[in-house]
């Protein structure tokens, strides 16, 4: 058992909070930036294209985390932020603007396409706000299709490789650094702003608005605040997704997209950072796994299209049936059996009997 | 002219009647548990795909093949409830939506895996498919005009039963405050089964009025998405509301797609949602409440 | 409005439909004091606390704070102003440590700044433990330090109760509304509750105002007494004085 003697208040802000943790992660680091020589020669590519997405996907995950993790605004159409940054890039990337230029405007028209899309959160909650988002995410697929002259339309746009400020961004081991360099900055952000009075209102909005309001938060500035950085951070990961890709046209952002999208949340763990990152690697790893389970099934089940999606909705089901916490939750409590072994209960993390309170008279 | 108008006017109530019916299925779960159920569409494609089976590939004759598969859906229904719904019942109105999304995706999943379903499309045969008739110049299908017929019928018998039983009141009670409805002796957990299982034979319903006009397959269920604004429109909560919503949204986009550029009558249900719900919220009959602290 | 009230009520109502749940009712509350409204339920106490923080408007009156009228001051503008409240049905943020809940008090004086917040400057940082010392200030009074790192929703009632007051208490109110501190608290913490009260007044000097049920707790602390029945007031004064009014006994105190 691990005990923390704690002398000072920094200790409780800071990010690493003993020596433990810090080893651990900076392990981690060192392995994750050694990747590209650690693995075989021939497996290279694949496993960094692999990671390269997973990352990409991670960065997705904590836009929407931030939005539906921590503030509580349930956006089921999510990918319509992906898709803004992803046509951004491309297209200004067409007119010949260098990379950081490009992506700062994908930034910057993803954040207004969310505080545009956040504006009927200013007005409804809940189940209207899942409609009204899943509405949009509808309008913007649409927009996309038939906006030929800009978007090229269903014939979709191509991408060229990333010129990042002169170093060309042409193989997988690039691409696997410039992305996983940006987690990395939009996670240490996204941290910094959760363990600051920001952070901290969005999860008060979450959770109880008339009192948040009686704390001072001005409940429209702070939603638009989280739809606008939800979107953004996404919208970055788009114009990753669309070199990654190096192809992208509608279809890439429909609704059932956005659904994979908050599938990374949910089962990665609801409300923390590493959830977003445990759902992106669930969400590229699944199709992976079951391709090579494929060899082993009967073709009649394996060789179905349908096997995959069918998977995942069980998956999603099993996991908010008995681990609601999602894999982060699994971990927890895994370490917190280790930690206090042989200490630990089952009870320590027991659900409470909830009976269903009106979500109308919230 | 006036002939075209009716056209537009009929397809576009006959395909509302169906929003309608979708809608009215989910404002059915939603009145009684608060939970939004993402997969009613695709209940209702699994209702299609039952009729199909039963009266295609088991060879029963059209009127007891369909009830029979109206029948299954209500078990079905119930089943889905009890194995799915029931646990989690207590949990955040999030977990409750996310666990329908994935509920609706397995069933997608599965449908397009079954032998003899599968990814195809199929037709199914009703006596009135592809009949006319004409009202002086005006040509009417039959089918419309049975889907229009049907659905209020199925609204009569609806209405009758819920004024008429205890079942209305109780589903009152536990949906506002579930606690008290057990301490009131309401059989709660039964009365969500039952209430999925209308729910669900609901969708049925309108799988077989839609199967006409967009055949079934494995992703007929996406029309199901068009209910949520139509429900929406009509004010969440409100029976009668969930059907008018749905003919709203029928009309507007039939007008659409003859009157708009290409493209427009895919979205103009979701143009409408923003407007209502930008403009009044609580839809036509829905009521807003506000917590008191 | 006399020299010393910080909160005065004038003429005010506000009716639902066709139910008046406030009607002309006037009072001033001086600065310091501890005033104490009383009265069946449904009375219309918390709607008084409700009108105050902006959260219903009124339909006739004024209500002024330090001589500023509230009317039309956005709710999130109140905690700013100087106005904290509890909750009679506790409204905490659930999923949140106690820490958490006591912080999220602070947000009045919090300067959020995004970009500095990102970054998390040393600006910001030393601001987190500005805040940081300021709740621990409150948790010490209200011995809160057992349950600092608790999640909120796995605590029993009266410490919620207690968390409740804390918070409300870091936002440094001039003025704090207490909506029923003392209903499902047991004798020792009420009588923990009136120490409080004490203190609150004394040495912090903040003024209260307070819906009671408890009458004890109410003579205790109280000093001025404003009775309501059907949104109307009976009675103004002092604790005696109102206890002692027949229309009060009648309708609210029993013999």
């Amino acid at each position: 058992m691990r005990f923390i003697f704690k002398t000072d208040y920094d200790q409780d802000i800071r990010l690493f909070k003993h020596g433990g943790t810090k080893f651990w992660y900076g392990l981690l680091a060192l392995l994750l930036v050694a990747m590209p020589w650690l693995v075989g020669e021939d497996m290279r590519d694949y496993y960094l294209a692999q990671l390269g997405f997973i990352w990409i996907y991670s960065i997705i995950g904590l836009g929407l985390m931030l939005l539906t993790g921590f503030t509580g605004q349930v956006s089921l159409g999510h990918a319509a932020f992906l898709a803004v940054g992803a046509y951004t890039e491309a297209i200004l990337q067409k007119h010949g603007w260098p990379f950081g230029a490009s992506l700062t405007a994908a930034f910057v028209l993803s954040g207004v396409a969310g505080i545009v899309i956040g504006l009927p959160a200013l007005r409804v909650k809940g189940i209207y706000l899942a409609i009204a988002t899943q509405a949009f995410g509808f309008i913007v697929e649409e927009i996309l299709a038939r906006w030929d002259s800009v978007t090229g339309g269903n014939e979709g746009l191509h991408l060229e490789h990333i010129d990042f400020f002169g170093f060309p961004i042409a193989s997988e081991a690039d691409f696997y650094f410039l992305s996983l360099g940006l987690l990395c900055v939009v996670l240490i952000g996204t941290v910094n702003l959760m363990r600051s009075p920001t952070g901290r209102a969005l999860v008060a909005i979450r959770d109880s608005e008339i009192s948040a309001q009686s704390m001072g938060i001005n409940l429209a500035r702070y939603k638009t605040v989280a739809f606008a950085l939800s979107a953004a951070i996404t919208g970055v990961a788009g114009a990753l997704y669309a070199h990654k890709l190096q192809f992208i046209s509608p279809e890439q952002f429909s609704a059932l997209v956005s659904i994979q999208l908050l599938m990374i949340i949910f089962i990665g763990g609801i409300g923390s950072f590493h959830g977003a990152i445990f759902g992106a690697i669930f969400v590229i790893s699944l199709p992976e796994a079951i391709s090579a389970a494929k060899d082993w099934l009967p073709p009649s089940i394996g060789g179905q299209p349908g096997l995959e999606p069918t998977i995942f909705g069980l998956i999603l089901v099993l996991f908010i049936l008995f681990e609601p916490l999602g894999i982060y939750g699994r971990w927890l409590k895994v370490r917190t059996y280790f930690s206090l072994f042989p200490f630990y209960r089952r009870a320590m993390f027991k659900r409470q009997k909830a009976y269903m309170k009106s979500e109308r008279l919230r | 002219m006036l002939n075209q108008l009716l056209q537009l006017a009929l397809s576009g109530v006959a395909v509302g009647c169906v929003y309608g019916l979708i809608a009215l299925g989910f404002v059915l779960i939603y009145k009684a548990t608060e939970t939004v159920n993402f997969a009613q569409g695709d209940m209702m494609m699994v209702g299609a795909f039952a009729a199909l089976t039963f009266t295609e590939i088991l060879g029963f004759p059209f009127w007891l093949g369909v009830p029979a598969a109206i029948l299954a859906m209500g078990l079905f229904g119930m089943l889905i409830e009890k194995a799915v719904l029931s646990p989690i019942l207590g949990q955040p109105a999030f977990s409750i939506v996310m666990v329908t999304i994935g509920l609706g995706t397995v069933l997608r999943g599965v449908v397009s895996m079954v032998p003899g379903w599968g990814t195809d499309t199929h037709a199914l045969a009703t006596p009135y498919s592809g009949q006319v008739v004409n009202f002086g110049e005006v040509v009417l299908s039959i089918e419309q005009l049975t889907i229009i017929a049907d659905t209020a019928a199925l609204c009569l018998v609806l209405y009758l039963f819920f004024r008429f039983t205890r079942i209305g009141v109780a589903m009152q009670a536990t949906s506002q405050n579930q606690l008290a409805a057990y301490y009131m002796g309401i059989p709660v957990r039964r009365i969500n089964m039952l209430i999925w299982g209308i729910s669900a034979a609901v969708a049925a319903f309108a799988g077989v009025l839609l199967a006409p006009i967009t055949f079934v397959h494995a992703n007929m269920g996406f029309v199901g998405l068009k209910a949520f604004p139509a429900a929406v429109v009509g004010g969440f909560g409100s029976v009668p509301g969930a059907i008018v919503g749905g003919l709203i949204i029928g009309l507007v986009e039939s007008f659409a797609g003859f009157y708009l550029p290409e493209g427009f009558k895919d979205i103009m249900a979701y143009i409408v949602v923003l407007l209502v719900l930008v403009l009044r919220p609580s839809g036509l009959f829905g009521e807003t409440r506000n917590k008191k602290v | 409005m006399s020299a010393a009230a910080l909160l005065s009520a004038e003429h005010i109502s506000i009716r639902f439909g066709g139910v008046v749940a406030v009607d002309n009712v006037s009072f001033e509350v001086k600065a310091g004091d501890v005033y104490t409204i009383i009265g069946p339920n449904g009375a219309g106490k918390t709607t008084i606390f409700n009108l105050i923080s902006q959260i219903y408007a009124l339909s006739t009156g004024r209500i002024a704070f330090d001589g500023i009228d509230l009317a039309g001051v956005r709710p999130h503008r109140v905690a700013a102003l100087g106005i904290a409240r509890t909750f009679q049905n506790i409204e905490l943020f659930e999923h949140a440590t106690v820490l958490h809940n006591l912080l999220i008090g602070r947000h009045a004086h919090a300067e959020a700044m995004l970009w500095q917040e990102i970054l998390f400057t040393p600006a910001q940082r030393r601001m987190e433990l500005e805040h940081r010392e300021k709740v621990e200030r409150v948790i010490d009074f209200l011995d809160l330090q057992h349950y600092r790192d608790s999640l909120v929703a796995g605590l029993p009632y009266g410490v919620r109760k207690v968390v409740e007051l804390g918070r409300a208490l870091c936002v440094e109110p001039r003025l704090l509304l207490l909506d029923e501190p003392s209903s499902g608290l047991n004798v020792e913490e009420t009588d923990d509750m009136a120490f409080w009260i004490d203190d609150i007044k004394n040495e912090f000097g903040i003024t209260v105002l307070m819906v009671e049920h408890d009458m004890n707790l109410v003579t205790r602390v109280s000093d001025r007494v404003l009775a309501l029945n059907y949104g109307k007031a009976m009675a103004e004064g002092t604790p005696a004085e109102v206890q002692s009014h027949p229309a009060v006994i009648e309708a609210y105190l029993g013999t």
